[in-house]
C-alpha cells in the first residue's frame, strides 16, 4: 500500500554530561536537526508531539515546547507512556498525517536528568513510578521492580547473571562505533559481574544509564514526504500491548505486553520477526532485552542470554540489535531514550550507520517499553 | 534523615489498612467469582464484575520473587540498605510488595513461605500499620517446593 506515513527527518544530539543545557533548550537542539536533516524548517511544522522532562517537569510540554521554539502549529499534544512514549508518538504521528490532519508532524523528546537534576534526585524521581500504597513505602524504585523480575525469571528459564551480562557487553561494543555515545569503553562479562550490586540480581553495569540528551523524528504524509531531502522509511505496521502499571499487579513476572505488540506490529507490517535486518528494542536494564527479545519471535525462553555471547546481536549476527549502544550504552535521556532507538532505525534503513551500518538493511523492528515492562509499542520501519 | 513514607490511604484501600492497623490480612473479594485481589481496584481481574467484598486471609504467603536492594531509592532508606523487597503471593494472584526483616540474605529463595505481621510506623505525628514479611520457621528450604505460577 502507498499511504504509509514516513519517517523523514531525524536527528540525535550530543548526549551525556552536558552542563549548561535545558530540557526545553535540548528539545529545541533535536527538532532543528530533524528538520534540517528532511530538508525543511521548522515553519513547514503543522503537528508537534512531545512527551515529559524529569528535569524540568512541565504540565504542557507540548505547549511549552512549541512556545520555546516559535511555533503554532495546527496539533499539539503529549503523551505519557514512559519508555514507550516514543515510539507511541511515531505511531499517532503517522495516524495523524495519514488522516490528513497534518502534513509534518514533528516527534521531539529531550531531558538533562544527568546534570539538570542531582543523581538522587533522578532516582527519586524514577521511584515515583511505584505504587504510592503497596510499593514505595516498602523502598521499592525501579530497578528493583526489573530486579524482581529478572529473579522470577531466572528462576523459570534458568537464565543466570552470566547470560544479562552478554548483552550489557555487546550494547558496550556497539557504543564503540557511535561518536555520540555517552560510554564507548569496551566491557567485558567479568566486569559486569564484578559491578556493585544495585538490587540483586542486577549490577551497576545491567543498568541503563543516566544522561542528558535529545532526539527528534519528523513525520510526514506520504505525499508530502516526496518534498524532503531523504529516502522516507515508512512506517510499515505498529502495535501495542498493556498488561499493567505497577509491579505488585502484574499478572505474570516473565509474560508480558510485548509479546501481544510485537504480533500485532508484525501482523499489520505484512512480515515477521525472520524477516527483520535489524532491531532497537528497548533496554533499560538487561532483563529488560532479554524479556523482549524472548517474548517476541527472535529467540526462545532461555535462548537470549547464550545466543548474545556467541555473537547473534551484534554486526553480522542473526539480529543486529541497538547498533548506536542503546540505553545500557548510547545513552538514556527519559523519552528521549527510546528516541534513540527510532533515529538508530532511521539511519540503518537510510544507509547512513558508517561503521555500525548492517548491510543492506530494508527492515527494522524498533521497540519502546514504558514503566515495568507495563506499557509497549512495537513498530515495523522498512526503506520502501 | 527523611522517615520512610507512610501509605497515602484511600477510601478504596482503607479496608487494608483498617485491617493491618487489627492485625489482619484483609484481601479484596469479588462478589460474582470469589478471586482475590491485590491492590484493590474498579474491577475483578478475573471475571470483570466491579463489586466486592473483603475476605481476612491467614497472615502468610509464598515468596513469589525476590531482590536485595543496595541502592536506596530515597534518602529515607539509606540507612537500612541492604534490605529485602519480596514479592508476596498470598492467595493465587494476590500479591504484596513486602519487606522480610530478621533474615539472612542467603536464606532467601523462590517459593519460601513467609508469615505477615503488622508493625507500626511514624511519620510527620500519623502512624500507620504496615505488613512486614518474615521467613517461615522449620519449613522446606527455598526451591524444594514447586513454585507458585
Amino acid at each position: 500500500m502507498s499511504a504509509h506515513a514516513a519517517i523523514t527527518g531525524a536527528h540525535v544530539t550530543a548526549v551525556g554530561a552536558r552542563p549548561g543545557t535545558t530540557a526545553l533548550g535540548l528539545h529545541y537542539e533535536a527538532a532543528s536537526g530533524a528538520v534540517a536533516d528532511a530538508g525543511l524548517t521548522l515553519d513547514d511544522v503543522d503537528g508537534v508531539l512531545c512527551a515529559y522532562s524529569l528535569a524540568e517537569p512541565h504540565p504542557m510540554l507540548a505547549s511549552a515546547f512549541c512556545e520555546h521554539a516559535g511555533l503554532r502549529p495546527a496539533f499539539s499534544a503529549g503523551i505519557h507512556a514512559g519508555g514507550a512514549s516514543a515510539a507511541t508518538m511515531v505511531v499517532q504521528a503517522a495516524a495523524l498525517v495519514r488522516s490528513g490532519q497534518c502534513r509534518h508532524v514533528l516527534v521531539v523528546t529531550g531531558d538533562n536528568r544527568a546534570t539538570g537534576m542531582s543523581r538522587d534526585r533522578a532516582i527519586a524521581a524514577l521511584a515515583e513510578f511505584g505504587h504510592p500504597e503497596f510499593e514505595r513505602p516498602f523502598g521499592l524504585a525501579i530497578y528493583a521492580a526489573y530486579a524482581l523480575v529478572a529473579r522470577r525469571y531466572m528462576h523459570e528459564y534458568g537464565v543466570r547473571s552470566e547470560d544479562l551480562a552478554a548483552l550489557a557487553v555487546v550494547h558496550r561494543r556497539h557504543a564503540g562505533r557511535h561518536p555520540k555515545a555517552h560510554m564507548r569503553e569496551p566491557i567485558t562479562v567479568d566486569d559486569v559481574l564484578a559491578s556493585r550490586v544495585i538490587a540483586s540480581p542486577l549490577h551497576l553495569l545491567d543498568c541503563c544509564l543516566v544522561s542528558d540528551g535529545a532526539a527528534a523524528v519528523l513525520v510526514s504524509a506520504a505525499e508530502a514526504a516526496v518534498d524532503c531531502a531523504k529516502h522516507p522509511i515508512s512506517v510499515l505496521g505498529a502495535g501495542q500491548g498493556h498488561t499493567h502499571e505497577h509491579i505488585v499487579a502484574a499478572p505474570s513476572l516473565t509474560e508480558f505486553g510485548c509479546r501481544d505488540s510485537a504480533a500485532r506490529a508484525f501482523a499489520r507490517a505484512g512480515v515477521g520477526p525472520g524477516d527483520v535486518d535489524v532491531a532497537a528494542i528497548y533496554d533499560s536494564f538487561t532483563i529488560t532485552l532479554l524479556v523482549e527479545l524472548e517474548s517476541m519471535g527472535f529467540f526462545a525462553k532461555g535462548e537470549a542470554g547464550p545466543a548474545a555471547a556467541a555473537g547473534a546481536l551484534d554486526l553480522g549476527g542473526r539480529l543486529p540489535c541497538n547498533t548506536h549502544g542503546g540505553l545500557l550504552s548510547f545513552g538514556h535521556s527519559g523519552a528521549a531514550g527510546g528516541m534513540f532507538h527510532v533515529v538508530e532505525a532511521v539511519a540503518q534503513l537510510r544507509g547512513e550507520a558508517e561503521a555500525r551500518q548492517v548491510p543492506g538493511a530494508e527492515v527494522a523492528f524498533v521497540h519502546g517499553d514504558g514503566g515495568i515492562l507495563s506499557a509497549h509499542c512495537s513498530m515495523v520501519l522498512a526503506r520502501r | 534523615m527523611t522517615t520512610r513514607p507512610l501509605p497515602p490511604i484511600t477510601p478504596d484501600s482503607r479496608p487494608f489498612w483498617d485491617g493491618c492497623a487489627h492485625g489482619e490480612l484483609r484481601v479484596q473479594r469479588c462478589r460474582a467469582c470469589a478471586g482475590l485481589q491485590l491492590p484493590p481496584r474498579a474491577r475483578c481481574r478475573a471475571c470483570g464484575a466491579d463489586t466486592f467484598d473483603w475476605a481476612t486471609l491467614p497472615p502468610r504467603g509464598v515468596v513469589y520473587s525476590f531482590t536485595i536492594v543496595h541502592r536506596a531509592p530515597t534518602p529515607a532508606f539509606r540507612d537500612d540498605v541492604p534490605y529485602v523487597l519480596a514479592l508476596v503471593e498470598v492467595a493465587p494472584g494476590a500479591r504484596l510488595m513486602l519487606n522480610v526483616v530478621d533474615c539472612e540474605a542467603s536464606a532467601m529463595g523462590i517459593g519460601a513461605p513467609v508469615d505477615i505481621g503488622f508493625e507500626p510506623r511514624e511519620a510527620d505525628g500519623a502512624t500507620a500499620f504496615l505488613p512486614v514479611a518474615r521467613l517461615s520457621p522449620a519449613t522446606d528450604p527455598p526451591d524444594a517446593r514447586p513454585a507458585a505460577r
